[in-house]
């Protein structure tokens, strides 16, 4: 008998209470969203800015490495999106679109559609993800609510830089992924 | 070894023990704060709890929902009924892709079925890429907690340990200086693996995707750069509704490290074009498991090991004196499931204060869960250690004669005994304990003079 018989099987086999599937309420928080987002993406880690406030930082930081998919920043690009994902090795900056961001964790809806190869987030030593103001959403449940229907290959909820507490408990932002994370509000 | 014969090994380091212990309780803390800020929060965990019952009471039906739709989403789906026919599925993938170095991101089912020595065995290079994984992995452990599995170590030893083996300046103690380290180090590995493993945090029956979350992104890191993406999945971790992950996203990171969220939670449905992704669907235990009643929602965890954080014995003894893949409350419940003779002493490593099923965001009773063991383990093991003290207590407490005159011989005893005798090892109450100063009267003497 196959394995998959064979689990199967044996769970047939139990007399198991049925159980109903609860359904869950739609649960929301209170406060403005985005100053609850701005604070969140603050906990994580990453930082809210305006576009002025990204621009005068990009122009000042002098990287010669740039991604941008975001059609308003296509202009900071130096790089194409490559075929390879191996070609991200030395990628200094990414610049995304996210879909919506989400209020009480600060977290990003992005899918393949904004993320051209999925390794760009991780990869690149900076990311920048260029959001809607008016696209956040108050709770997770909201979250889900908003992507019920897609069906991108690979989804992602996104909610700060790549960080580590393993040594002693100590914060370090930058383990193996993104460096920093810069979401700029429009 | 025994669950106490363990703890007292961790206890001989005094001043790391006493850190082992307020660092996890800072982190119980943080749990706090953090789910007090959810208004809901406790609807939250009924919520996931239903969910998960719903789940168990479905379970074959919801795993050939997942199978059909993962299919239909082009992943490849693989079932296996123990942990060898889980590390051979792992293998044959390896060799078709001929591949001799791999990339595996946190899986505590991993460890369970002990997939790295299974895959070194057959000459097969595995590179943990979570750092606290890296960290155990470079010294030959395994992690002493699910979550934070290098939290038994102090950053002086990391730093001697990453001058041997990655070449960082000797003494330099610098978390974010070893963490960069080792990003260099693992980074170096991503870009030249061919398949990369990872676990599973949820599985979604309704559309046949699975997520995984991390805070490091080496999930992310590993997969997206290999052309073979390897999820190892426990059968219990079946979510029906991809909404579910509202409720379960919330409670995770929130109960984990105090965070509202993983930095990241990626959700995979299908494949990039050209690339694999196979899931491996693992019993190993669970059905059985499942078929115990009485212990049947320990399926119910989501691996957030808050259990651990809070538990006062987990934090004084470390995750090592458990001796079991999953250690703490949780693991203690679980693995006498496994192995009953193995793990007999851990329903026994609990004060019984119910503080563990009071955190649990899925509302597992784990202390009573603890409780039935302990009644499971007697039943098939008898006599116990305390056996003969209890035996010698209950005849006392029978005879009101007996009683007064072991109570007066006690009260002398304590105050003229040498220590040495007190804290003999026979007597395993005094052991790490400090016996109260005896009282110069029985409770009876002290009424008859002050009330009668």
């Amino acid at each position: 008998m196959s394995s998959r018989k064979k689990i199967l099987s044996t769970i047939r086999s139990l007399t198991l209470e049925p159980k109903a599937l609860p359904d869950i309420p739609n649960f929301s928080g209170s406060g403005d969203l985005v100053e609850r987002f701005t604070q969140s993406i603050s906990g994580n880690k990453g930082e809210v800015m305006s576009k002025s406030e990204f621009e005068e930082w990009f122009s000042t930081s002098g990287f010669s490495k740039v991604i941008s998919l975001s059609p308003q920043f296509s202009e900071l690009a130096s790089l194409p999106l490559p075929e390879d994902p191996h070609a991200l090795e030395t990628l200094e900056v990414a610049i995304l679109d996210g879909q919506f961001g989400v209020a009480e964790n600060g977290a990003i809806w992005l899918e393949d559609s904004q993320l051209g190869l999925r390794a760009l987030p991780f990869a690149t030593e900076h990311l920048v993800i260029v959001l809607d103001r008016n696209s956040l959403e108050d709770t997770l449940h909201q979250g889900y609510d908003k992507v019920a229907g897609t069906q991108s290959g690979f989804g992602l909820f996104l909610a700060g830089p790549s960080k580590t507490a393993d040594i002693e408990q100590s914060l370090v932002i930058g383990a193996q992924g993104a460096k920093s994370l810069r979401v700029v509000l429009v | 070894m025994t669950h106490p014969e363990n703890a007292a090994e961790f206890l001989k380091d005094s001043e790391k023990s006493k850190w082992h212990d307020e660092t996890l309780w800072f982190v119980r803390d943080k749990r706090d704060k953090v789910s007090k800020g959810i208004p809901e929060w406790e609807q939250l965990r009924e919520l996931a709890s239903g969910i998960k019952d719903n789940v168990l009471a479905n379970l074959a039906d919801y795993l050939e929902e997942f199978e059909r739709n993962a299919t239909k989403n082009g992943i490849i789906v693989h079932w296996a009924a123990d942990s060898e026919e889980h590390n051979r599925l792992v293998l044959e993938i390896l060799q078709q892709q001929n591949c001799k170095a791999v990339v595996k991101s946190k899986s505590i089912l991993t460890e369970e079925c002990h997939l790295n020595p299974y895959l070194e065995k057959h000459g097969v290079d595995v590179v943990d890429t979570d750092l606290g994984e890296r960290i155990v992995q470079f010294l030959n452990q395994p992690p002493s907690h699910i979550v934070l599995p290098a939290i038994h170590l102090k950053k002086r030893e990391i730093s001697e340990l990453f001058h041997e083996k990655l070449q960082t300046e000797k003494g330099n103690e610098d978390p974010a200086y070893l963490t960069q380290a080792a990003r260099v180090h693992l980074r170096e590995k991503f870009f030249a693996a061919k398949v990369a493993i990872t676990g599973v945090n949820f599985g979604i029956a309704e559309t046949g995707e699975f997520v995984v979350c991390t805070n490091e992104g080496n999930a992310d890191m590993g997969v997206h750069l290999a052309d073979v993406h390897i999820a190892c999945m426990g059968i219990e971790k079946i979510l029906p509704r991809r909404k579910d992950l509202g409720v379960f996203l919330r409670l995770l990171a929130r109960s984990a490290t105090g965070q509202p969220i993983t930095n990241y939670n990626s959700h995979f449905r299908n494949p990039s074009p050209g690339k694999e992704i196979h899931i491996i669907l693992v019993d190993n235990g669970r059905t059985a498991q499942l078929a115990r009643e009485k212990f049947r929602n320990s399926l119910k965890c989501i691996r957030c090991g808050a259990c651990m954080n809070t538990c006062p014995i987990y934090r004084r003894s470390g995750g090592f004196s458990y001796n079991s893949t999953v250690p703490g409350p949780i693991g203690s419940i679980l693995s006498p499931g496994l192995d009953l003779k193995k793990h007999s002493s851990l329903p026994f490593a609990s004060t019984l204060c119910g503080s563990c099923t009071d955190v649990c965001p899925v509302k597992i009773n784990i202390h009573e869960q603890l409780y039935e063991w302990r009644q499971e383990v007697t039943k098939t093991q008898g006599e116990f250690a305390k056996g003969l003290s209890m035996k010698l207590a209950n005849g006392i407490f029978k005879s009101p004669l007996a009683y007064k005159i072991s109570g007066s011989l006690m009260r002398n005893a304590l105050k003229s005994l040498p220590n040495s005798l007190i804290y003999h090892p026979l007597n395993i109450w005094g052991k790490n304990r400090n016996l109260p100063d005896p009282p110069t009267e029985s409770f009876q003497q002290w009424y008859r003079k002050n009330r009668s």
